[in-house]
């Protein structure tokens, strides 16, 4: 992200940037609206940490305009993904998808959790089994 | 001659810290009064001789001294003296000084303090003694900050002018005190596991509070630059460099609170242990991420394999060690403590529960796609909508549950009565939630919940200052109401600029004007301006609100000569309650320029609640150090 920006002012491209009242803006605000969503949801490939929508970089302008040109060919949200996926792979993605190869990762957290909350009940039990008077309450705090 | 002095501090500095390590950590086997005392009088004698170096350095720094590399790098003879001195840990070899100076001020602290007894402390010194040297070797062999230049070049390359900002002139010293404050719990429970003295977590105590303050208002810096500098009013952006900072802060939270229910009733006393390693590890991986190369981004000053390399075996030593010692020793430390389900124990339990999933979510996110990358070649991406989908709910939860564990008893608590006193801060909640939904517009559930939880929160808060009255100070229960409320005001400014932001775009020339959120923005033009080592584009723009002229804003590019880079300086007013934010763009054709606004509700709160979780900390700070003093006096007197 902040090596993108940092490229961003060497370059100092003048180019065409988001919510520019941009020539091919679409006409129907629900589906300028659902371009703005899928920007949002799809990495500048040039600036890494920025969406679509963010990044100032001539390809991003030019995935923009893609991705209008599309919803006005019809295509469906998943679709227009799908082949921007095809073309550049899942790294365009902000989300990765849950497929076999990400599965650890979109799991983690939840297990973490689970795992957690079952080591957290029997702690519980056990302090409850545990003899009183067992460790003195100390300290003053 | 500066180089030279800063050099051979440096090396006495590394002899003083082998003799620390060998004489802390025998002196605390052998129960040696004599080895305790060399190892503090090392302790003292390694922080003057790298002061003197890091002293030698900025030096070098302030007088433009071009014969020493580094120097000559990462300085300017036109750059003001602010920062010629950031500019000191504005690259790496500079920062790891940096980070070895305050490593050396902790170890003096631990070595005066004298917290938890002799053989604790010189346990403690020991153990610092050996990251000291670790870390100084480390600056020797592969980040050399004395290495002279010859010829010496008439002018010095500069410095970043990202990174020529106060906001970043603090920002590192203040992370460096967070990450490296760690390393005082990491030592000390090093120490308990080699001394066995239980009483460690009290020992600790401070220098956990005060690392942990520091790493909240240091990540609140870097979020509060990165919103101000960057220019497009963005604070958080899940960057793995941001992630590394935030990993240490979830893991240092709990152990401030599991430190707690050891300390107090001998509960959770391994956990504990685990926890002081996990965070300091924590830190050292941050370290490695940032500084090795394996991500890209203004904080990854020159990339060389080899010092990556060199931190992973430090790491390898550090936490593989401090790991084989917890499981060799850790079960003898256990005293299994009772407590029934509804106590303050399984409040603090829930909380490191939750904060450890938190904590996991982040590493996994940060670290999978390297991983992924290195094992099958793909890339994947993971961002914000992914910690949106993972972290937040983990993080909410855990919200929710807060305000219960102060009102609950250890041992025994009383969950009904707990429930009564926090009603009305229920009832206050139930009230924001109403309120939002009746009166913003998006209406979303997310910022109805977002403002519950945060009502919920600091109403607790308040309820809990009320019912204990003056004893609050006393009782550390201000310092939990000040740091859980300012998780709320947090809340609310995050929930405010992420939901309701407006943003417009224009192209403007003189005298036109724009419309955002209620202000209409004149543009009166754009005029040259210098600093002392750049030139800028100064645009004049007055903002009017029901025809009254309320403000007039200069939001700047600066274009550095020296640097060859340019940055965006931000015009913002703020009313706490909002933030009216101005980006400059660039000149489309003559006279015409792009202006980027955005009205941010609210954002402010996010770092006044930083701030008021800091605040937090101090209390509970300046209450323990207060508490501390007559005890200290008790722990003096036994003998070996």
């Amino acid at each position: 992200m902040i090596r993108a920006v940092l490229a961003l002012f060497i370059v100092l491209a003048a180019q065409t940037a988001q919510a520019l009242p941009a020539p091919d803006a679409l006409a129907d605000p629900a589906q300028e609206a659902r371009a703005r969503a899928l920007q949002k949801e799809l990495r500048c490939l040039v600036c890494q940490g920025e969406s679509l929508d963010e990044s100032n970089a001539s390809l991003a302008v030019d995935l923009r305009h893609l991705i209008r040109d599309r919803i006005r060919a019809g295509d469906s949200n998943a679709q227009i993904k799908d082949f921007l996926v095809s073309r550049y792979g899942d790294f365009i993605l902000m989300n990765p998808p849950f497929e076999s190869r990400t599965y650890a990762l979109w799991l983690t957290p939840f297990v973490v959790l689970m795992l957690g909350a079952g080591i957290a009940i029997w702690v519980v039990i056990r302090a409850r089994k545990s003899p009183p008077g067992d460790g003195t309450l100390t300290g003053a705090g | 001659m500066t180089g030279e002095i800063g050099q051979l501090a440096l090396c006495l500095a590394l002899a003083l810290a082998l003799v620390l390590a060998i004489s802390g950590i025998g002196g605390a086997r052998l129960g040696a009064a004599g080895a305790q005392a060399i190892a503090s009088s090392s302790a003292a004698g390694m922080l003057v001789f790298i002061g003197l170096a890091f002293g030698a350095l900025t030096y070098a720094s302030i007088v433009s001294d071009f014969s020493i590399l580094n120097v000559a790098q990462n300085s300017h003879t036109l750059k003001p003296l602010i920062y010629k001195i950031s500019g000191v840990w504005g690259n790496h070899e500079g920062s790891m000084l940096l980070w070895v100076l305050v490593l050396a001020l902790y170890t003096a602290a631990i070595a005066f303090s004298r917290r938890g007894g002799a053989r604790l402390t010189s346990a403690a010194l020991g153990v610092m003694g050996m990251l000291a040297a670790a870390f100084i070797l480390f600056i020797l062999f592969t980040s050399n900050p004395f290495l002279r230049l010859d010829p010496v070049p008439f002018e010095g390359a500069g410095l970043n002018p990202l990174l020529q900002d106060f906001g970043l002139a603090v920002h590192p010293p203040m992370l460096y005190a967070g990450y490296v404050g760690l390393s005082a719990s990491f030592a000390y429970a090093a120490a308990a596991l080699i001394t066995q003295e239980r009483d460690w977590a009290r020992a600790a105590r401070p220098f956990m509070l005060t690392a942990w303050i520091a790493l909240t208002l240091g990540i609140a810096l870097g979020s509060w630059w990165a919103y101000y500098e960057l220019g497009w009013g963005g604070f958080w952006f899940w960057d793995p460099v941001e992630n590394a900072s935030l990993m240490p802060w979830l893991v240092a939270t709990a152990l401030l609170h599991s430190a707690l229910a050891t300390e107090r009733t001998g509960a959770f006393r391994s956990w504990s242990l685990l926890l002081a390693i996990a965070a300091f590890s924590l830190s050292l991986i941050g370290t490695f991420l940032v500084r090795s190369g394996v991500l890209s981004s203004v904080h990854s000053f020159a990339n060389d394999p080899e010092r990556g390399f060199f931190i992973l075996v430090l790491i390898g030593g550090a936490v593989g060690g401090a790991l084989a010692l917890f499981a060799w020793r850790a079960p003898s430390l256990d005293g299994g403590a009772s407590f029934e389900p509804a106590s303050r124990e399984t409040a603090l339990l829930l909380n490191n529960v939750f904060l450890a999933a938190a904590a996991a979510t982040v590493f996994v996110g940060t670290l999978y796609p390297l991983a992924l990358d290195a094992l099958t070649g793909t890339k994947i991406s993971v961002g914000p909508p992914y910690f949106a989908i993972t972290f937040a709910p983990i993080f909410i939860a855990l919200l929710i549950l807060v305000p219960f564990g102060p009102r609950l008893a250890w041992r025994k608590g009383d969950l009904p009565a707990a429930l009564r006193t926090l009603a009305p801060a229920l009832g206050i909640a139930l009230v924001a939630a109403a309120v939002i939904l009746a009166f913003t517009a998006p209406r979303t559930l997310a910022g109805c919940g977002a403002f519950a939880v945060a009502a919920w929160l600091i109403g607790a808060s308040a309820i809990e200052v009320r019912e204990r009255g003056l004893g609050a100070f006393q009782a550390g229960a201000l310092a939990s109401a000040l740091a859980h409320a300012g998780l709320g005001v947090t809340l609310i400014g995050i929930a405010g600029t992420t939901l309701w932001r407006s943003e417009a775009l224009e192209v403007l020339g003189p005298g036109e004007s724009m419309n955002i959120a209620g202000y209409t923005l004149r543009f009166d033009g754009v005029k040259g301006a210098h600093g002392p080592n750049y030139d800028a584009a100064r645009a004049t723009v007055t903002v009017l609100s029901g025809g009254w002229t309320i403000a007039v804003m200069h939001p700047e590019k600066r274009v550095f000569p020296a640097e060859g880079q340019d940055t965006v300086e931000t015009a913002i007013r703020t009313t706490i309650v909002s933030d009216l934010y101005l980006a400059l763009g660039d000149q489309r054709e003559q006279g015409r320029w792009i202006l980027r606004a955005y009205v941010n509700p609210l954002a402010p709160l996010i770092w006044l609640g930083a701030l008021v979780m800091a605040l937090g900390g101090f209390a509970a700070l300046w209450n323990r150090l207060r508490v501390a003093r007559p005890a200290s006096v008790a722990v003096a007197a036994p003998a070996e």
